[in-house]
């Protein structure tokens, strides 16, 4: 884009494109860090601070710029102005036409911009203290860069050929960062799995864009969101490109079936979660199913229907996650499964037409997720370690910065009242439009049972939240050594995240509570969705109910209530250093007295949320979920691996080496064989050769007289 | 024109030649074996010549005659050689290019 | 200058390296660091040449069309002519050429594999290119056919002399695979010669005397040539000399093996096959197709297998080459495009990849990669280069692998309108699948090579050091272009596209059949 010519930008559908000088240079906003990439990796060593001023520099004028093209958009959708910004340069010729490159800014652009470089300058910042005297520091932080850059890269693509791109770049990234300490043996294993993982779902991008570019004739998001809505591609060919794609987002984001190597991929430094498989590249996912929308929503029929691919995946996924959430020990373990779990509620809420529930939690949850995990980083920057049980416990007066934001992530990501979680989760579950028993209207259509899942995760999340804080800063230290609060480098990046936390919620007030003026209402909808324009589908809004807010407030509650019960008073009764009940639900079998029991146990409500709900999603459910995770789903993958190599050996050495090889050589054989029989007759003798002669001259000669 | 006679002559010295060629195994008279071969060659040339009134066979006797001039001197040349190195002139010693 | 390129452009740079390898011949064997200069400077004058050529191309402004075309008589017995000339395919596989060989001379200047003998080998070397870039410049199908013959001694004395322990075998392995290859592709060319409306080795004008031969001879000339430079390419099943000939071959020769010798191959479907007999092709489309997908999924299995650096690089060859045939099988534009592309990004990528096992072995003196391990700890540089090398040849976007696998795959979603489409997208799913497999292989060889700490025998061995300045310089270009072409993939593309066109929409015109190729025109 700095040579080369810069195309007229082109209007898209009826609304009127929005214009400024920040908005026609976001290119500009991925072109620092892609710079600051090269610069530390050739000359970061001779930086004083080894090259992490360079990343936070380039980052840091990224988030500038991020910044004021934010604001330019927004005054341009309050002048009235929503289409998108495209502008292009050639990138590649092919059979005759040219296949452009650029960028694409609307509404959804310009938020995932801001995420991203908020999240990544903190991160940053952050990261100089986490892993400073690291082996690898600069490179560390070059990559970090190059994340940046390619995520950037990747919302401002203005076409599916440069989405592709970005994202098989963060992947890379994410390749290289979580095997930053290469040098044991499970990182780069937990590195080479995510990869590859990805790679599998990156099958399905390749092919997908592929049937979109056909079907549509081009590669441009916009061209090809208005074929699928127009019509112009068939029904037939949209749905096969949308479940293609499908499988990338399973892979990207984690989504269940294709989740196990989130959880692995903390084997990288706490920063890298935190930016990378929390906030910004396991979005990805999302992100493109908002982007190439008007295909999904069209492809899988979400408008009408009460059930679909997408939204089943997701609500599958938040099960899956919250369940296997609760029997980790490792904290960034319980972080990972909950990252699951919230993109389960982001993919959900674009299976069932909630498109702007959807991006508002990918929002929110960028904000309170990497306050949750940096918190857990600077825990384990203390403790040296990521064990809760072995190393943790009553750190809340040693780290008292850490332990605040610590907390307000987990109010927000349990979806109390208030906090950012709460706006995003309710709307989510307002748009699943499965709830005509609590009195609402609007939607796109009766997605009951994905409410209901909602609403089960909603209780799951806020009771495995409890545990994990309690087990962190309740009760006695653990662990050994006396920790510490972090420095300023890593406290100010919390609370900052945490301030975020409380307030990202407030954009998006919901229309009619009358909390606030009106002019406050659905800002965050009026600034990213986009109205008016050909290449977005036409999608429902449901009406917002205080019943369902109440409700989902109590559900959350009660799950929050009942590991609260089990840990805070059952547990710390028995020891402050106590992890587990020592006479848990297994000592228990209680069938022939249970009519006295039932008093004693005042009506079993102890015993119900201890033991039955608690105790059955902590024991067995959540344990037959990770054994099927570990055993099932883990071993599928590993056995494919390994057949795979038993495959390459058989071919390898019974198919190539005997086969193919043996039919080449037995050629070579032969005529070996057959010269070393006619070497014979070639003796030295010249006297020999010269009878020889004669007698052939002779019987020649003979012949020749005969015939003529 | 005694043709007839002349032909038969080329015959027998050709017979001889091949014999000497074929059955001896000192290396000099294998090389006169062959001159005697060359030499029969030249008396039919020279008789087919003068039998057609031509001197085309003349002119190509003398070709084959200055031929085995040459051949001859890089026979003995590598007679000699061989003499040199071994001792012995016996062609059936003389295997080399047995394959 | 113009003037002058048009009519010595090409026959300069194409002859200058036999006459340097001339000149050699002349220089007493012991005179090491003079036969390295000339043979430094003949291939740099070639390079600069080159460079001249690409300046001028640009200057024309006609990729679809021969530039620099000379005609002159040759054999006149057989209406052979010497006809040079280069359009938007060849320039970037001459480039390519010119470009590889003296980074050769550069990484070979200070360790000449044994017995040593710089003189014969840079001779080799010298003759190659010559063979290399007179194949790309040949407008003539003798001509061709010569240049194409003239590549393969040199490379037969290269790995039977300077190989490893097997070399003698596989020299053999090489040379008679190709030969008889090469004996059928002369036939074909001969049937070609006898059977086209006007008698004439002459590559512009046979596309349209060759419209009138009958299907049935024209599927059987084709079927020669397909030998022929199938076994070039190589394509399953006639790949089983690659991996000898790569493992064997010392690492110089590998690099021009895979860079440039094997683009021979297909650049002769893209150049002569395809325009010439345009309905054979279609006939044999779905075969080649097949043949080129099981080439892909098994190249992959096969590097799975390895514990031999070397030779899973080279079976990795097999499975790119795939993907190149994938391409040309399709018959359209966008195939064609991305084998053009994959050909130059596959001699950019696995020459470096042959580069580093080259240095590899080199420094640890094995390239067993159960033996090998934390390359990173001990050559940091080397070990980041191989694992962007790793990450180039694995398709990565952002960097020029990716340009010859995804539009060969995307195009096979759409091939040309004879084609049936089914078959050539159930190609796409397999071909897809290879590229998973192919991170799986790469992926892994890297953990094994460069991740985790170096074993106890290499641990404090002096021998492993970081790469050296030839190493730097032979590599830097080569690494460059992997991540320009792979940033702007339209430099490559705009000079093939026209190219490309031009050569399928004369197929179109001289296709008695009339439902051609174009599938932007079918669908």
């Amino acid at each position: 884009m700095l040579n080369a010519n810069i195309a007229a930008a082109e209007t898209a559908g009826k609304a009127v494109a929005a214009s400024g000088w920040f908005l026609e240079n976001a290119w500009l906003i991925w072109l620092f860090p892609a710079v600051s990439f090269l610069l530390i990796l050739l000359f970061g060593k001779r930086f004083p601070r080894g090259g992490s001023e360079i990343g936070i520099a380039a980052v840091g004028a990224s988030f500038v710029f991020s910044l004021l093209t934010a604001i330019q958009w927004i005054s341009e959708v309050e002048g009235g102005a929503g289409g998108a910004l495209t502008q292009s340069i050639t990138w590649l010729t092919n059979d005759g036409q040219a296949i452009g490159a650029g960028i694409m800014i609307d509404g959804l652009a310009v938020m995932m911009i801001f995420v991203v470089t908020v999240v990544s300058l903190l991160v940053h910042i952050y990261s100089t203290d986490y892993v400073a005297g690291d082996r690898r520091y600069t490179h560390f932080f070059a990559f970090l860069s190059l994340f940046t850059a390619s995520m950037l890269f990747f919302v401002t693509a203005s076409t599916t050929l440069q989405m592709l791109v970005g994202w098989e770049l963060v992947g890379v990234c994410s390749f290289v960062l979580i095997g930053h300490w290469w040098e044991e043996k499970d990182n780069s294993d937990a590195a080479l799995k995510a990869f590859f993982t990805n790679r599998v779902g990156d099958m399905g991008l390749i092919i997908g864009v592929s049937i979109l570019f056909f079907g549509a004739g081009t590669f441009s998001v916009i061209g090809v969101n208005e074929a699928a809505i127009t019509g112009s591609m068939s029904h037939t060919v949209t749905l096969a490109a949308a479940l293609c794609l499908t499988a990338a987002v399973i892979s990207k984001s984690g989504q269940f079936f294709l989740h196990t190597w989130l959880p692995d991929a903390m084997a990288g430094p706490t920063p890298v979660s935190a930016l990378i498989h929390a906030a910004t590249m396991v979005v990805a996912g999302i992100f493109m199913v908002a982007r190439l929308y008007g295909v999904f929503f069209e492809g899988f029929s979400i408008g009408g229907s009460s059930i679909n691919t997408l939204a089943l995946i997701g609500g599958l996924t938040t099960l899956v996650g919250a369940t296997l959430a609760f029997v980790q020990n490792d904290i960034k373990r319980v972080l990972a499964y909950s990252t699951v779990s919230q993109l389960g509620y982001m993919v959900l809420a674009l299976g069932v037409g909630a498109w702007t529930a959807a991006l508002f939690h990918l929002f929110t949850h960028a904000f309170f997720k990497a306050c949750l995990f940096l918190g857990s980083g600077s825990v384990s920057h203390a403790v040296h370690s990521f064990d809760m049980k072995k190393d943790m416990g009553g750190l809340r007066k040693a780290m008292p910065h850490t332990y605040r934001t610590f907390m307000i992530g987990t109010v927000a990501l349990a979806g109390l009242p208030i906090m950012s979680g709460f706006w995003s989760k309710d709307e989510i579950l307002v748009g699943t439009g499965g709830w005509g028993l609590f009195g609402g209207t609007g939607g796109n259509g009766a997605y009951t049972v994905m409410l209901a899942m909602g609403m089960v995760t909603a209780a799951l999340t806020g009771a495995y939240m409890t545990r994990v804080v309690y087990l962190t800063f309740f009760g006695e230290f653990r662990g050994h050594g006396t920790p510490h609060e972090s420095g300023p480098r890593i406290t100010v990046p919390l609370w900052i995240l945490g301030g975020l936390a409380i307030v990202a919620g407030f954009i998006n007030f919901p229309a009619g509570f009358q909390l606030v003026p009106a002019s406050w209402e659905e800002k965050f909808l009026h600034w990213v969705e986009p109205v008016g324009v050909s290449y977005f589908p036409t999608i429902k809004h449901a009406t917002p109910s205080w019943t369902l807010a109440i409700v989902s407030v109590i559900v959350a509650l009660i799950g929050i209530g009942a590991a609260y019960y089990y840990y805070f008073v059952r547990v710390r009764a028995v020891s402050p250093v106590a992890t587990e009940l020592p006479d848990g639900p297994t000592s228990r079998s209680a069938v022939a007295r249970l009519g006295h029991r039932i008093l004693v146990n005042k009506y079993y409500l102890d015993w119900l949320y201890t033991t039955v709900i608690v105790g059955f999603v902590k024991g067995p459910l959540a344990k037959a979920a990770y054994w099927t995770n570990q055993n099932v789903i883990d071993r599928v993958v590993n056995e494919a691996g390994t057949r795979s190599v038993q495959a390459g050996n058989i071919v390898y050495h019974k198919v190539d080496q005997l086969v193919v090889d043996g039919i080449v050589n037995a050629t070579g054989k032969i005529s070996d064989s057959s010269g070393e029989e006619l070497r014979r007759i070639q003796t030295g003798k010249v006297q020999q050769y010269a009878a020889i002669m004669f007698a052939a001259a002779t019987i020649l000669a003979g012949i020749f007289i005969i015939v003529i | 024109m005694y043709l007839n006679e002349m032909l038969l002559l080329g015959a027998v010295l050709f017979c001889i030649g091949v014999y000497g060629v074929l059955a001896r195994r000192n290396g000099v008279l294998v090389l006169m074996s062959i001159e005697l071969i060359l030499n029969a060659v030249n008396i039919n040339l020279v008789a087919f010549g003068a039998f057609h009134d031509t001197v085309q066979g003349q002119i190509f006797a003398l070709f084959v005659i200055t031929v085995a001039a040459a051949e001859v001197g890089i026979g003995l040349a590598i007679v000699l050689l061989l003499y040199r190195n071994r001792r012995s002139i016996d062609l059936d010693q003389v295997d080399l290019m047995k394959g | 200058m113009g003037e002058f390129l048009n009519d010595w452009g090409l026959s300069i740079p194409t002859f200058l390296p036999i006459i340097g390898a001339a000149v050699m011949l002349l220089i007493p064997k012991d005179r090491e660091q003079l036969h390295k200069l000339i043979a430094l400077a003949t291939t740099v004058v070639v390079a600069v040449f080159g460079l001249l050529l690409l300046i001028q191309f640009i200057d024309n402004d006609n990729y679809g069309a021969l530039n620099f075309v000379v005609d002159k008589g040759w054999i006149d017995v057989i209406d052979s002519r010497y006809i040079m000339g280069i359009d938007g395919i060849s320039l970037p596989l001459m480039l390519l050429t010119m470009l590889i060989v003296p980074l050769c001379v550069i990484y070979s200047w200070n360790h000449f594999p044994e017995p040593h003998n710089p003189k014969a080998f840079l001779m080799l070397l010298l003759i190659l290119e010559t063979g290399m870039i007179g194949t790309f410049a040949a407008q003539d199908l003798i001509l061709f056919f010569v240049f194409f013959e003239v590549v393969l001694l040199p490379m037969y004395f290269m790995i039977g002399v300077w190989g490893g322990e097997n070399r003698r075998y596989a020299a053999i392995k090489f040379f008679l695979f190709t030969l008889f290859g090469s004996a059928l592709m002369l036939v074909s060319f001969l049937a070609l010669y006898f059977l086209a409306d006007s008698s004439t080795f002459d590559m512009r004008l046979l596309p349209e005397a060759a419209a009138g031969i009958a299907k049935s001879s024209q599927v059987w000339v084709f079927g020669g040539m397909f030998l022929g430079f199938g076994i070039k390419v190589p394509m399953f099943p006639f790949h089983t000399w690659l991996p000898d000939a790569h493992t064997e071959a010392p690492t110089v020769g590998s690099v021009i093996l895979a860079a440039v010798l094997l683009k021979l191959g297909t650049y002769g479907f893209v150049r002569i096959a395809i325009p010439i007999l345009p309905e054979a092709a279609a006939e044999w489309a779905p075969f080649i197709g097949l043949l080129a997908v099981i080439g892909i999924i098994y190249g992959a299995l096969g590097c799975l297998a390895q514990r031999d650096l070397k030779r899973l690089v080279a079976f990795s060859s097999v499975a790119h080459m795939g993907f190149v045939m994938l391409g040309i099988a399709t018959l359209t534009d966008f195939g064609i495009n991305a084998a053009v592309f994959g050909m130059v990004a596959h001699g950019l990528i696995t020459g470096m990849l042959f580069f580093l096992a080259g240095s590899v072995k080199e420094r640890y003196h094995t390239l067993d990669m159960s033996r090998l391990g934390g390359l990173l700890v001990q050559a940091p540089r080397m070990g980041w280069i191989l694992g962007f090398c790793a990450m180039a040849s694995l398709g990565l976007p952002g960097l020029a692998g990716f340009w010859g696998e995804f539009p060969a795959i995307l195009a096979s979603y759409n091939p040309a309108a004879v084609l049936a489409e089914e078959t050539f997208r159930s190609y796409m799913v397999i071909a897809a699948l290879g590229t998973v497999l192919a991170a799986g292989y790469l992926l892994w060889m890297l953990q094994k090579t460069a991740f985790g700490t170096p074993r106890e025998e290499f641990a404090n061995d002096p021998h492993v050091h970081d790469a050296t300045v030839s190493e730097y310089m032979a590599w830097a270009p080569l690494l460059i272009l992997i991540l320009v072409l792979g940033v702007y993939p339209h430099l490559l593309f705009g000079a093939t596209d026209p190219a490309v066109i031009n050569s399928l929409s004369e197929c179109l015109d001289s296709s008695t059949s009339g439902a051609c190729f174009d599938a932007a025109a079918g669908k």
